[in-house]
């Protein structure tokens, strides 16, 4: 129990003062599973992390769920889990509620339209490095090209885009043109 | 009922969004499209607010897009309610493919099927952020509404895209900037924003 409580709150902390997720988890990760508690080598964490890019869902939870369940179990699993998002919970709750109450005022609104042109710029950027990564051939550049025009300009549910584009690149890879 | 749907969209989005916070974005603008608890013009502000704040950002952005819609339908409770419904929603596909495949790591990491299905999610996951940061952009960057007294310069955003340019100049060639984190750009742009009442 006592090592479950720990685990709870190792990752609690993770979710209080990592800004970004995922990436800003690996330095406390190697620090306090690695050196100090010595849980697990720096390789199966590294694999957990690389595997929790991946797979759906959100990385920084993945990584706490493969952790979690390592050390301790299905119970440690969650445990982990339920420990990282539960400071969003409470920062965000109080966050959202004074963002509200303030809402109409018109310098905030002005602060919000600064925020968003932000915004588009991070995106940008999120997408240039994706893309770099994940378009590396003529097919990978169309399935990318028909998923932007086919989610931009059809109210189709991303989940359809996502099921296909699998079921393609299963068949790309698999239907003996290539290998 | 509220909740239950609350937690089933955000389910689909842990199960489906791969590529982590971002790409939980595209399932946001399809839930304001087919649910109508929030306008596409409050993701941007989800975005930020989730960018800006300690956590993971997908996570952030679920709580704050619960916390609205729970809180549509009564106070503060039901608010924190609606926060704690997304977020489980959200987290729970991923607790149980992982507790499934760490059972045998091994032969999944390594699975053809696997691997091969992925070569067609990356450029698709990367295809649906893109549409949906296009969809920021139009959103803020245009004035859309001047278009209804015909074409004209007023329906650029230009405030917008002096800004944008600098932020993509300081985060993409500027050596001693690009480096730095994002919510430092996110309040400079929230200062820039007030100082020009953009």
């Amino acid at each position: 129990m006592s090592e479950l409580f720990q685990l709870y709150i190792l990752f609690f902390r993770m979710g209080a003062v990592t800004f970004g997720g995922g990436y800003a988890m690996l330095p406390i990760l190697r620090r306090e599973i690695i050196e100090s508690r010595r849980w697990m080598d720096e390789e199966t964490v590294m694999d957990y992390y690389a595997l929790s890019q991946g797979l759906p869902g959100i990385i920084a939870v993945n990584t706490a769920t493969f952790i979690g369940q390592k050390c301790r179990g299905v119970a440690g699993g969650i445990l982990a889990t339920l420990g990282v998002v539960f400071p969003s919970l409470i920062i965000i709750s109080l966050l959202a509620g004074v963002i509200t109450a303030f809402s109409h005022l018109a310098w905030v609104q002005h602060a919000f339209g600064g925020v968003r042109v932000c915004v588009c710029i991070l995106i940008l950027n999120a997408v240039v490095k994706l893309y770099k990564k994940a378009v590396i051939d003529g097919p990978t550049l169309l399935v990318f090209l028909a998923v932007a025009l086919g989610s931009y300009l059809t109210p189709l549910s991303p989940v359809l885009f996502v099921l296909a584009a699998a079921v393609v690149g299963i068949a790309l890879k698999n239907m003996g043109v290539k290998k | 009922m509220l909740y239950l749907r609350l937690f089933w969209e955000f389910f689909k989005t842990g199960m489906f969004a791969v590529g982590g916070g971002m790409a939980t974005i595209p399932f946001l603008y399809n839930m304001a499209d087919a649910t109508g608890w929030f306008t596409r013009n409050d993701i941007a502000n989800m975005i930020a607010v989730g960018e800006s704040t300690p956590g993971p950002i997908g996570v952030n952005m679920a709580t704050y897009v619960g916390y609205v819609t729970g809180g549509s339908v009564g106070g503060v409770p039901a608010a924190v309610l609606g926060a704690a419904v997304a977020t489980l929603g959200l987290v729970t596909p991923s607790i149980i493919i992982i507790l499934i495949i760490a059972s045998f790591l091994k032969s999944f990491r390594n699975n053809r099927y696997v691997e091969s299905a992925f070569y067609g999610l990356r450029p698709a996951s990367t295809g649906l952020i893109a549409a949906a940061g296009l969809s920021v952009v139009v959103s803020n960057l245009f004035f859309a509404e001047t278009l209804d007294q015909g074409f004209s310069l007023a329906f650029f955003n230009w405030k917008g895209w002096i800004l944008a340019a600098v932020l993509w100049t300081l985060t993409n060639k500027v050596k001693q900037t690009k480096g730095l984190h994002p919510i430092l750009f996110i309040l400079a742009s929230a200062v820039a924003g007030v100082v020009f009442s953009m």
